[in-house]
């Protein structure tokens, strides 16, 4: 790969742009178009950049496979936990008016919230769907 | 305050423990987390049976959206029966698995196993509390995808290609399911039963709604696995690990069963509407097609979960058969049917799961005589060969009197006499068990063998006596199929 002297230095100056563009398009989710989904898919996107760019199995020590599998439990803890919070407070499940002191501020932060737990879900499954079709000649029957 | 949130509770909390299993990594917690979740569900089953007994259906607004809007969750009779059936075999599955489990799966893939059963779990339980079409979808693809991969780790390597195969046909029935919903949203706009109900009536002459029909009564009985699309079933049934057979073969197809009952009769409001396209025949034929050529296979079958398998299809042909007769009997034969169903097979496919857990095979010539050796495993499935029959005093029994007296009140002998007729083959293929387990002589894999452990004997004597009781006393859950049947049928216009 060290040929690729161009491809490099240009990923490495986009990957954090990308991140970067990710988070954009998760924290303007609520206002408009984007969301938890499409960030998540961006941000899983910088991590195959470069695996493709430096090696699955350099990647993988970027982003090991036990961190990974525990975000993505995490996401779906933190969805269904914004729900359990509404449930506290006295609101139906995931009813986020009551998480606030007024409503549109609750709706605000709930939708936020469970943003975050779909970003992490489904960035943390691209970047393993990628990794298990990439590394299955590396190390089949690791996680 | 946690009584007037049960609706969600039910389907959350398995939801929620399966991602804290998968962060554990540990398959004693997972295991114990289970059993925990499976138990709390069916209590939680039980207090809202109770609760739509004394005080009618009732609706959940998740997220405090009002329901033609947001998704409702709806408890009814029906649901609420369904909910009891499947977090009973849940919560008795789960006892079983744990020791079975341990030999058949690699021990580094226990704990995803058990990840795997919560998911799938959630999806049973949520298919049967919604209220929302698209909901359902949901639900049908969280139960049907966990179960997959609950299929795939099975220790025979063909268990993998029977898990493909039933994710290819089920992926199918799934997005077949969905094309109707979405053309029946294209012309209601809405997606939520009751309100698809109030305004279906008004565009059911448009060809669109036929074809909504046809798609959705297609693409649930791919997953009900009726007679021509029951190809997956078979395979997926003999190569999945033993706990992975009595958890599914006693809960996916019964849940599809329901979802078609709820379609058909909660938001078609009931197939008599359908001069144009006179679905209920074509229901009735395939159900009795079911019921004769599955058991017609299941008679040649010299491995024991095949036969089992068949005769599952079979069984299937009855629940088809009383919803599309159309009256009240005839679908509280389908009702009490998915109960008694699901007690009788998770008793045998537990049954069959004791013996390969100790003679390591499930062929009728491998295990000739283990009855001698293992009493009680040879007595609890001759309890549920019973029951297949439909024996009087067995609750196999209950569904063929509702059945008959449905189809005897349309004056439809030739379906009575295709039950009767259904329950002779089956005398001929249990038969066929019987005589192995007791009769021949004993085979050198069963020599020397012990009885199965008491961690598996147990849920199986439970099995046998709610299989002996509701058959001796069916009363109570033929007046709750009676009931649930009528708020059906009485909603139809």
């Amino acid at each position: 790969m060290n040929r690729f002297a161009i491809l490099r230095v240009v990923a490495k100056l986009l990957i954090p742009a990308i991140m970067l563009f990710a988070l954009y398009v998760q924290f303007h989710g609520d206002f408009g178009p984007g969301g938890g989904f499409q960030a998540g898919v961006i941000f899983a996107s910088a991590f195959i950049l470069y695996a493709l760019l430096f090696g699955v199995v350099t990647a993988r020590k970027v982003a090991p496979p036990r961190l990974i599998n525990t975000t993505l439990a995490l996401g779906v803890l933190v969805y269904a936990g914004t729900g359990f919070a509404a449930l506290l407070r006295g609101g139906q499940y995931l009813d986020y008016s009551v998480l606030a002191h007024d409503a549109v501020h609750g709706q605000h932060l709930g939708i936020s919230l469970i943003e975050f737990g779909v970003f992490m879900t489904v960035s943390s499954a691209m970047i393993t769907i990628f990794f298990v079709f990439a590394g299955q000649d590396v190390d089949e029957g690791q996680d | 305050m946690i009584t007037p949130h049960l609706p969600i509770l039910e389907v959350v909390l398995p939801l929620v423990s399966a991602p804290i299993c998968l962060i554990l990594r540990s398959a004693v917690v997972a295991w114990w987390m289970a059993v925990a979740l499976t138990w709390a569900a069916f209590a939680g089953a039980l207090m809202l049976l109770g609760e739509v007994l004394n005080a009618g259906p009732i609706t959940y607004a998740l997220g405090g959206w009002a329901a033609p809007w947001g998704i409702e969750y709806r408890i009814d009779l029906l649901s609420a029966f369904v909910l009891v059936t499947v977090t009973a075999i849940g919560s008795l599955a789960i006892l079983f698995a744990r020791a079975p489990v341990a030999r058949e799966i690699p021990a580094d893939r226990v704990y995803l196993f058990y990840v795997m059963y919560l998911l799938s779990f959630t999806g049973l339980l949520g298919i049967a509390v919604t209220g929302d079409a698209f909901n359902l979808f949901v639900f049908l693809e969280i139960t049907s995808l966990s179960a997959y991969v609950l299929i795939s780790l099975g220790s025979d390597r063909r268990a993998l290609t029977a898990a493909f195969r039933y994710l290819i046909m089920g992926t199918i029935g799934a997005t077949f399911y969905i094309i109707g919903v979405g053309m029946m949203y294209m012309m209601t706009g809405t997606l939520n039963m009751a309100d698809l109900a109030a305004r279906l009536p008004g565009v059911l002459h448009l060809r669109t709604i036929d074809m909504a029909l046809a798609f959705i009564t297609v693409g649930l009985s791919l997953k009900l696995a009726v007679f021509p699309l029951h190809f997956w079933l078979p395979n997926a049934y003999t190569h999945a690990p033993s706990a992975v057979s009595v958890f599914l073969a006693a809960t996916s197809t019964k849940i599809a069963a329901y979802a078609l009952i709820r379609i058909i009769y909660t938001v078609f409001g009931g197939p008599a509407v359908f001069a144009p396209m006179p679905i209920d025949e074509m229901l009735l034929g395939f159900g009795m097609l079911s019921m004769i050529a599955a058991s017609l296979v299941a008679m040649f079958q010299d491995n024991m979960k095949r036969l089992l398998a068949y005769s599952s299809i079979s069984q299937i042909g009855y629940m088809v058969v009383g919803l599309s007769l159309g009256n009240v009997e005839g679908l509280a034969a389908s009702i009490v049917h998915i109960f008694n169903h699901a007690m009788m097979k998770a008793l045998l496919f537990m049954a069959v799961g004791c013996v390969f857990y100790r003679v390591g095979s499930v062929r009728l010539a491998d295990i000739a005589g283990f009855a001698r050796r293992m009493p009680i495993t040879g007595a609890a499935l001759l309890v549920g060969g019973f029951s297949l029959i439909g024996t009087p005093l067995s609750i196999g029994f209950v569904t063929k009197w509702f059945l008959l007296e449905g189809a005897l009140e349309k004056g439809w002998w030739p379906v009575a006499a295709i039950v009767i007729l259904s329950g002779l083959l089956a005398l001929v293929y249990v038969w066929r068990i019987v005589e192995a387990a007791y009769f021949r002589a004993p085979a050198p894999a069963v020599e020397g063998i012990r009885e199965a452990p008491a961690i598996m004997l147990a849920p199986l004597l439970i099995l046998a006596a709610i299989n002996i009781f509701f058959g001796i006393d069916g009363t109570l859950t033929g007046d709750l199929s009676i009931a649930a049947a009528q708020a059906l049928v009485g909603t139809s216009p």
